[in-house]
């Protein structure tokens, strides 16, 4: 059986936005090291419940790193410190005995916090809304073979539509920028020949709502390449920035 | 009975969906608006249901549990999806897809609905293409395809290891474009907890707000439930862990007939369990198969030893040895029993001997590691981070783990269950897989079920309520919310001394012991002994901190393992009926001398519903005859 | 031409509209700052480039000063765009800095960066330091306001002598520093900014993305070495005055 761990966390606890939050600290003995990080938090609260404590609130669902639903700043970085990696396939063989942990929420002004480490990403949400589809009603597609994609589009495309919207970009931009999750959306729709009537349109629709929703500027920090659990690449984030001034010139000197 | 007509339409085969959607009634564009319906779920099901509807004028209200519609568990399908297109130019058709899926469910599917289903799948593949699903190509940019268990044709459309999450996200993103021009209203962080009926018809339900605690109820004219399966009545299981059983179960407390519970699909290959703190397993795709060789060691010494130590001839490569012509690509039932004889024989591996070699050697040597890489390398790495192994170099350890439910709330033809009004789709109903759903085809069926079923279906019940409407002052609604309420007040008080978790973990462990890949009367008597015991300590010694004014995690899960307890009986009791093993049911007593399951057409031919007459273990079973008109019923051989 | 038809329906939006909704857009204002950054980054490099020629001697370096005194009312066009550029960087920069400090109303208690560098995140203040550095450099060799007595240096064909007062400038230690310290700073500016502008303006694409990114720090790098070379050769006295 596996090795097991004695660590120190100190928790980020705040019972709701209207309340100030603060560290907490409580101690994670005997984890095993094969279990998750989450499977981590789970034991510590299973021995808060056995002291009446309330259990740490945090956002999971698949545990298989696709939903994009866990979250959680662990020692400075989102996600923790295992590459492409999310909080819920990060094991804790990668910590050592005797480790202090720090765990945050994502800090970022448009994902409110709403308990403990759990925020709202309904703007994410609000920034798909904005543009980040195809209008094909169902019934009215043609045959799937109709329009021949390259593999390589196809490929490209796939890469950006990788993304699991988990907001781990902004939440590791210093600046709170959303440009790596908004590029893989314009992205992969801007690869596909499906995608181009709503082309400018989208872009133009889903960067201003991005504004709006008030993330930050990108500096080309790179940050949110580096913990992108979906390992998008931000050579993305040009391509965003290409897609958008070409939008803006359809928009601005239109022709037709 | 009366009470299950399944409303399957009259002439052959072929013709049915033609002339059903014919003789369908049609509510008249002006007049959609004024038509509000709950879609309860944002899967494959719901998101397409809701955009559909969204589409067509209907006023949609969708809810989910998760802060984001795009994150229902179809995200986290990986395989592919089936469609009878052809593309390969190997044989497939649609009567072909339909005899598959029919044989692959044991013969305990409706012909018609199967049928229906292979119908629609082509045009699925059209739609999600059109919405911008990258479907994997190949180099002349056309759609590419694998083979999946239970196939000899190749017809899975699959976009990486990621199939589920890119049709999930193009669904999600038409849902969003109807969102947007208002047409649907989304509820996300919001969980049903019970259906309210008014006059015999299903009228709204009762929600309650995650984040901010509230109580309340919604109105429609119809509801429309696509909450995904009940795997996680297991604990461990590869759903997410907010998979819940809340909805149907309550819908089904409300009259709507659970149909086949027992019938719960064990996935071949998974990651084996690793010990007590495990919280979920995770499914190793299946398309790994047609790479990957399956062995155990063919004597038992040598279990212990590392693989690259066993010889070439001490190996039991037993699914090519038991089904040449299937081999490593049997069906999900029969591969995981399959693996459950070796590990039973003593021949299994890992630390607790319950694992079984998946070998990528072979391939590696015949295709190269960069073609391995590119097909299934996002498993091959996420298999490293959960186990620390490296499958290019050592052959990955699996073990079979609940993954699907056949089960599920009864529904006809129309996809609407016994309780007028209750719509029911994707894996929460009942309809197509009979006791095995085959690889790839639950995808399919969610998208066939909102996209080109339930659109055409649903006015045939509409047009039946116009001027019916209800608001939720009615006494019914006052009355449902009063009784969520005093549950949610109930479960907050009791304050007792074990976590909802450790509930949860003994109902699961009782239930993979006694009801999982294989049943027993004596298994099964024994469980339907146990949980009720389980449930009433719950009642008496849980412990939910917190409020319920707030975001309160433990009073989620303490509401959905209580129905669980409740769920997990019937299921058992469902199992003790069907005297006969089938799909992904096997009842030890009913085999043939190799191991094989041994149906009995003569007397379970049949859909078992059942009824809730208040005590789950009073549970009446009402019996929908199935009727081969078209397949001949034979011995399910994969040989 | 026809305005009136927007395909993506925005009949509302006129051309100047759409150019005060790109300003007023992240990605827009990056653009805006990439653009006016690679002017300056054009002018940096020109100016480096006719500044080395003091190293070929007084005759050279102070006919390409008389040349472009000569250029007149053009001197001024481009000194013109040069300040609005500089002016428009400076403006669009402070307001997305603005920008980002909003968008990330509470702090982390840890961070641990994974990706950007020292003078990424000293944009800012690099910049800032720059400007006064800009500043005192024209203060001190443009309009010659520090040493008036400069004006009156000729050479031998009655050209203004600027090779002279460059070098004679330089051998103050305490100007040297703070141009070194200047020269320093816009280089470290550059070493993100270079490749900063090429992200910017989409003109990254992940086949030339790395090597970019690697080559832009190499790129200031040698913009330092020549800017640094003349004070360095001043005040060792390489490079000798003549008056
Ligand atoms: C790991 C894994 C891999 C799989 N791979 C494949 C594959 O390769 N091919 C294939 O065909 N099938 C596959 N399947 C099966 C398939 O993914 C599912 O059967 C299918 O996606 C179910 O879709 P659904 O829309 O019915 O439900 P789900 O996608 O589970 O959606 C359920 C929805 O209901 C909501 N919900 C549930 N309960 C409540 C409640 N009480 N209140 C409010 N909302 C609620 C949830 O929020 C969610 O939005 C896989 C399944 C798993 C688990
Ligand atoms: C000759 C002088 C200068 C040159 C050549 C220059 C060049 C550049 C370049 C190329 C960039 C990158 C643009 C991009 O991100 O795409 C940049 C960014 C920046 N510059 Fe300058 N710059 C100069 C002066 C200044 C000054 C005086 C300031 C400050 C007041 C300043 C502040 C900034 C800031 C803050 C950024 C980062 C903006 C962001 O990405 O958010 N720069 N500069
Ligand atoms: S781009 Fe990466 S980090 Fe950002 S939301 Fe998508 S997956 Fe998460
Ligand atoms: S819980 Fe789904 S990605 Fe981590």
């Amino acid at each position: 059986m596996s090795d097991t761990l004695n660590l120190t966390l100190k928790v980020w606890r705040q019972k709701n936005a209207g309340t100030p939050g603060k560290f907490v600290e409580y101690p994670a003995k005997n984890i095993p090291t094969d279990c998750s990080f989450l499977e981590m938090l789970d034991i510590v609260n299973e021995t808060l419940v056995q002291q009446n404590i309330e259990p740490i609130a945090f956002d999971h669902d698949c545990r298989e790193g696709i939903c994009g639903m866990c979250s959680l700043v662990i020692n400075g970085v989102a996600h923790g410190p295992e590459r492409a990696t999310t909080t819920c396939q990060l094991h804790m063989r990668h910590f050592k005995d005797g480790d202090t942990i720090y765990v945050e929420p994502w800090r970022v002004g448009a994902f409110p916090l709403i308990k403990d480490l759990i925020v709202d990403r309904s703007s994410y949400d609000r920034i798909q809304q904005a543009g980040g589809f195809i209008t094909a009603r169902a019934g009215s597609a043609p045959d799937a073979n109709s329009v021949p994609i390259p593999k390589q589009n196809a490929d490209s495309a796939m890469d950006a539509a990788a993304c699991i919207g988990c907001g781990a970009c902004a939440a590791a931009c210093p600046n709170s920028s959303a440009m790596l999750f908004v590029a893989a959306k314009v992205s992969h729709l801007a690869l596909l020949p499906q995608g181009q009537p709503e082309r400018t349109r989208r872009a133009l629709k889903m960067v201003t709502t991005m504004d709006k929703e008030g993330f930050g500027n990108c500096t080309n920090y790179y940050e949110c390449e580096a913990v992108c659990p979906a390992e998008i690449k931000s050579s993305f984030i040009s391509m965003l920035n290409r897609e958008y001034a070409f939008a803006a010139v359809r928009d601005g000197v239109s022709v037709i | 009975m009366a009470t299950l007509d399944s409303k399957i339409p009259s002439g052959p085969l072929e013709k049915k969906w033609e002339k059903h959607k014919f003789d369908s009634k049609l509510v008249n564009p002006a007049n959609r608006r004024k038509y509000t319906i709950i879609v309860v779920g944002s899967g494959l099901a719901g998101a397409s249901a809701a955009a559909s509807l969204g589409e067509m004028g209907y006023n949609v209200k969708c809810f989910c549990y998760q802060d984001s519609p795009r994150r229902a568990h179809s995200i986290a399908a990986q395989g592919g999806i089936n469609a009878a297109k052809n593309y390969q130019n190997d044989g497939d058709s649609v009567q072909r897809l339909f005899y598959d899926t029919i044989k692959g469910g044991d013969f305990r599917a409706r012909e018609a609905n199967v049928y229906r289903l292979a119908e629609v799948s082509s045009s699925i593949i059209d739609q999600c293409t059109a919405l911008g699903v990258p479907f994997a190509r190949e180099y002349g940019g056309l759609l590419a395809n694998r083979s999946f268990g239970g196939a000899q044709v190749s017809r899975t459309f699959y976009a990486r290891g990621q199939t589920g999450q890119q049709l999930l996200i193009g669904a999600y993103s038409g849902l969003c474009a109807q969102i947007a021009a208002g047409t649907v209203t989304m509820f996300p962080r919001t969980e049903m907890l019970d259906l309210v009926v008014v006059d015999g018809h299903a009228k709204g339900i009762v929600v309650r707000d995650m984040v901010t605690g509230k109580i309340e109820a919604h109105a429609g004219d119809t509801v429309i439930l696509a909450t995904g399966g009940y795997g996680n009545v297991f604990y461990l299981s590869t759903n997410a862990k907010g998979c819940n059983v809340t909805a149907t179960w309550r819908a089904h407390k409300k009259g709507a007939f659970f149909a086949n519970p027992c019938y719960t699909q064990i996935h071949p290959t998974c990651i084996p369990v690793h010990g007590d703190f495990q919280s979920k397993l995770t499914l190793m795709s299946e398309s790994l198969r047609n790479d990957g060789r399956v062995w155990v060691p063919k004597k038992k010494e040598d279990c212990g030893k590392p693989p690259g130590e066993i010889a070439e001839e001490d190996r039991d490569y037993y699914l090519e040895r038991k089904y040449p012509s299937f081999g490593n690509l049997a069906p999900r039932d029969i591969s995981s029993r399959a693996a459950k004889q070796v590990c039973d024989e003593g021949r299994g591996i890992g630390s607790t001997k319950l694992g079984v070699y998946l070998d990528f050697s072979a391939a590696i040597k015949r295709l190269g590691e960069n073609v391995i890489r590119e097909r299934y390398g996002n498993l091959f790495d996420m298999y490293h981070k959960i186990t620390g192994e490296d499958a290019y170099k050592v052959p990955m350890r699996i073990f079979p783990a609940v993954h699907y439910t056949m089960g599920g709330l009864w529904v006809d033809y129309n996809l609407m269950s016994n309780l007028p009004g209750l719509h029911v789709l994707g894996e929460a109903n009942f309809s197509d897989h009979g006791a095995n759903r085959l690889g790839a085809s639950a995808l399919m069926q969610g998208l066939a079920d909102g996209y080109f079923v339930l659109p055409y279906t649903i006015s045939n019940y509409l047009v039946t309520q116009a001027g019916k409407k209800v608001g939720t002052d009615h006494p019914e609604f006052v009355k449902a919310i009063e009784e969520v309420k005093a549950r949610t007040e109930k479960l907050l008080s009791i304050k007792g001394k074990r976590s909802v978790d450790s509930f949860h973990r003994e109902l699961g462990l009782l239930l993979w012991d006694k009801c999982g890949m294989g049943r027993t009367e004596a298994s099964l008597k024994d469980a339907l002994a146990k949980i009720p015991k389980i449930r009433e300590e719950f009642w008496t010694n849980v412990n939910v901190l917190g409020d319920g004014n707030d975001l309160n995690q433990s009073l989620e899960m303490a509401g959905r393992v209580a129905d669980f307890l409740e769920f997990g009986e019937l299921m058992c009791l469902d199992a003790l009926e069907r005297r006969e093993s089938c799909g992904g049911h096997f009842r030890e007593e009913f085999q043939f001398e190799d191991g094989e399951a041994k149906r009995d057409d003569e007397h379970f031919a049949h859909v078992a519903a059942w009824e809730n007459v208040g005590e789950v273990a009073k549970s009446v079973r009402h019996i929908e005859p199935l009727n081969y008109e078209n397949v001949h019923l034979a011995v399910r051989s994969y040989k | 031409m026809c305005f009136s038809v927007r395909p993506y329906g925005r009949p509302d939006v006129t051309t100047v509209k759409a150019i005060i909704s790109f300003y007023q857009s992240s990605i827009g204002k990056k653009w805006i700052v990439a653009l006016t950054g690679l002017v300056l980054v054009g002018f940096v490099t020109g100016h480096m480039i006719g500044n080395l020629q003091i190293f070929l001697g007084q005759e050279p370096i102070n006919k390409y000063a008389t040349f472009l005194q000569g250029l007149g009312e053009l001197l001024w066009v481009i000194r013109g765009v040069l300040f609005a550029c500089l002016g428009l960087h400076i403006v669009t920069t402070v307001l997305l800095t603005i920008q980002n400090a909003a968008a990330t109303p509470q702090k982390y208690a840890v961070t641990k960066s994974q990706a950007a560098t020292i003078a990424a995140k000293t944009m800012a203040i690099s910049g800032t330091i720059i400007l006064a550095f800009l500043i005192f450099h024209l203060l001190h060799f443009t309009a010659q306001t520090i040493h008036p007595e400069w004006q009156g240096w000729h050479d031998a064909e009655g050209r203004h002598d600027v090779y002279s007062l460059v070098i004679v400038g330089f051998q103050n230690p305490l100007a040297t520093g703070f141009y070194l310290l200047g020269v320093f700073l816009l280089c470290m500016h550059l070493s993100h900014g270079i490749q900063s502008f090429i992200q910017t303006l989409g003109l990254r694409s992940r086949k030339i993305a790395d090597p970019l990114t690697t080559a832009s720090p190499y790129l200031a790098g040698l913009l330092f070495l020549g800017y640094a070379a003349i004070p360095v050769a001043s005040i060792l006295g390489i490079l000798k005055p003549l008056h």
